[in-house]
């Protein structure tokens, strides 16, 4: 491989392990040592898991797919930034020259009651997807594809809808929210699907439902800090938010139930 | 995943009034929070620019006090702010406590850089308790406070200057004043700007220019407050 700058550094890893999510949890210590500088953080963790398999511990378990920054799997918050200090930028994304030499790097799960802890890093975001169920789609009844410039859509709508359809659904914004709200996951599927004409016959339904269930799931409420904002490797924008708000208030005010 | 019990919550809230929903929602009651928050910020603004008569002139700032609690509109008023108050304090809570909950297992490191959260927007409901408390002790300093009397023209007016000049002569108040008016203005400097994203507007153009005018806002109204104690410990000779 061209370009590679064969540095390597020592790391102080405390990683959080927890057996299942009834186990209280605990940080173990490990040593990596000889880490190249060109791995992403995720294949650090396979090499420090290698390490705990062959010194027969048990591995350190963590949710991983793609490794190419689309697929939302990865998460772990690494010395308190969900996906590491880099903004725009996944776990997987995350490169080891990133950190320094000697440097201790404390590795947690994303914490939130809504996203109870299946086991060491991994979490479950299924609440997510129960989000989702409640009305984050569009019903079309199937037949032939209508004529495309018979849906007309300014571009301007366009380029927004499609800026919050990059959502990837991580939960990092959720897990660096001091509130553990959902608000910017939940308004960039409401946004996306709000700005389309293909979305507004439903419109008013899904702010009200998909709302009702961020509610249910136990995320907190938005108090504006901007820091889900800041964390999203997709950069979605808090305009989101502020247009979830204006969606579900006008749906509640014009309900008739 | 257990789909039964979602759905069966769902049916349970499907019987309530789509308003009562509003209000119990997070978004709702964060919304309540941003309207009171906006009328109490207008309040202070107006509180602020009328005790400024304090630096002109004794018999003018005793006669604005006087016209203010002689006008027959003044208890509608105070029942509104007295509500407004209340709204923006009990659901502030509740949210607060609707937050906390959200994450009973607190972080080993706190967010950083780019990531982290302001110390203002993060301390934002001890702010508020703060605030709470001071206005509870400012309304028995002054309004339910010693009561002079002075005559102007045959007619007696309340003496508020009087009581003001007494209090803030006492250097430990005059701190704890000027501390508690700071606090408001961090309050304010997140709220104003806050309430206008948490009601839905949020625009690329204006949204940067609100964010600044809130904390201009915040430094005008505290340092209008704070000006005045300071006129009459240090400048104002009786």
């Amino acid at each position: 491989m061209g370009g590679t700058s064969e540095k390597t550094i020592n790391l102080k890893l405390k990683i959080w392990k927890q057996n299942g999510p009834d186990d209280k949890g605990h940080f173990i210590e490990h040593e990596a040592k000889s880490v190249s500088t060109d791995m992403s953080f995720l294949e650090m963790m396979d090499v420090v898991n290698e390490d705990l398999v062959k010194a027969g511990k048990s591995p350190v378990e963590f949710d991983h797919d793609c490794r190419e920054g689309i697929c939302g799997a990865c998460s772990m918050v690494i010395n308190g930034n969900p996906h590491g200090p880099d903004t725009a930028t996944t776990t997987c994304q995350l490169h080891m020259r990133r950190f320094q030499d000697g440097q201790t790097v404390v590795i947690e799960p994303f914490r939130a009651r809504a996203f109870p802890v299946v086991r060491d890093l991994v979490v479950d975001r299924s609440a997510f997807d129960r989000i989702i169920q409640a009305g984050g789609f569009i019903s079309v009844n199937t037949g032939n594809a209508q004529d495309a410039n018979a849906l007309p859509v300014p571009k301007v709508d366009a380029d927004e809808a499609f800026a919050s359809a990059a959502c990837i659904g991580c939960g990092a914004c959720v897990a660096v929210c001091k509130n553990a709200s959902a608000n910017l996951f939940v308004s960039a599927k409401i946004t996306h699907l709000g700005l389309v004409p293909q979305g507004q016959a439903e419109r008013d339904e899904r702010a009200r439902n998909m709302v009702q269930q961020m509610d249910q799931e136990g995320f907190g409420a938005c108090t504006n800090t901007g820091a889900c904002s800041a964390a999203c490797p997709k950069e979605i924008s808090l305009e989101n938010i502020a247009q979830m708000n204006k969606d579900f208030l006008k749906a509640s005010l014009k309900d008739r139930s | 995943m257990d789909l039964n019990t979602t759905f069966e919550a769902d049916k349970d809230t499907v019987v309530m009034s789509s308003l009562l929903r509003l209000v119990k929602s997070t978004i709702g009651s964060k919304s309540l929070v941003g309207v009171t928050g906006l009328g109490l910020s207008l309040f202070v603004l107006s509180h602020m620019a009328g005790n400024l008569l304090i630096l002109v002139d004794p018999k003018m700032y005793n006669l604005y006090g006087h016209a203010l609690v002689t006008n027959p509109l003044i208890y509608l008023a105070e029942m509104g702010l007295i509500a407004l108050f209340l709204a923006h304090v009990v659901k502030a809570v509740l949210l607060t406590f609707v937050n906390r909950q959200a994450r009973p297992q607190k972080y080993a490191m706190a967010s950083s850089g780019d990531k982290a959260t302001s110390a203002v927007t993060k301390t934002m409901w001890a702010q508020g308790l703060i605030i709470f408390v001071f206005v509870i002790l400012h309304l028995f300093t002054f309004k339910f406070g010693n009561y002079y009397e002075v005559i102007y023209d045959g007619e007696p007016v309340r003496d508020l200057h009087r009581l003001v000049v007494e209090v803030f002569a006492q250097p430990g108040y005059l701190v704890g004043y000027i501390i508690a008016l700071l606090i408001l203005g961090l309050h304010l400097s997140h709220g104003v700007g806050s309430a206008f994203q948490t009601l839905g507007f949020n625009h690329p153009k204006y949204t940067p220019m609100i964010k600044k005018i809130s904390c201009l806002y915040a430094f005008i109204v505290a340092g209008g407050f704070i000006a005045q104690p300071l006129y009459v410990f240090f400048i104002y000779k009786g």
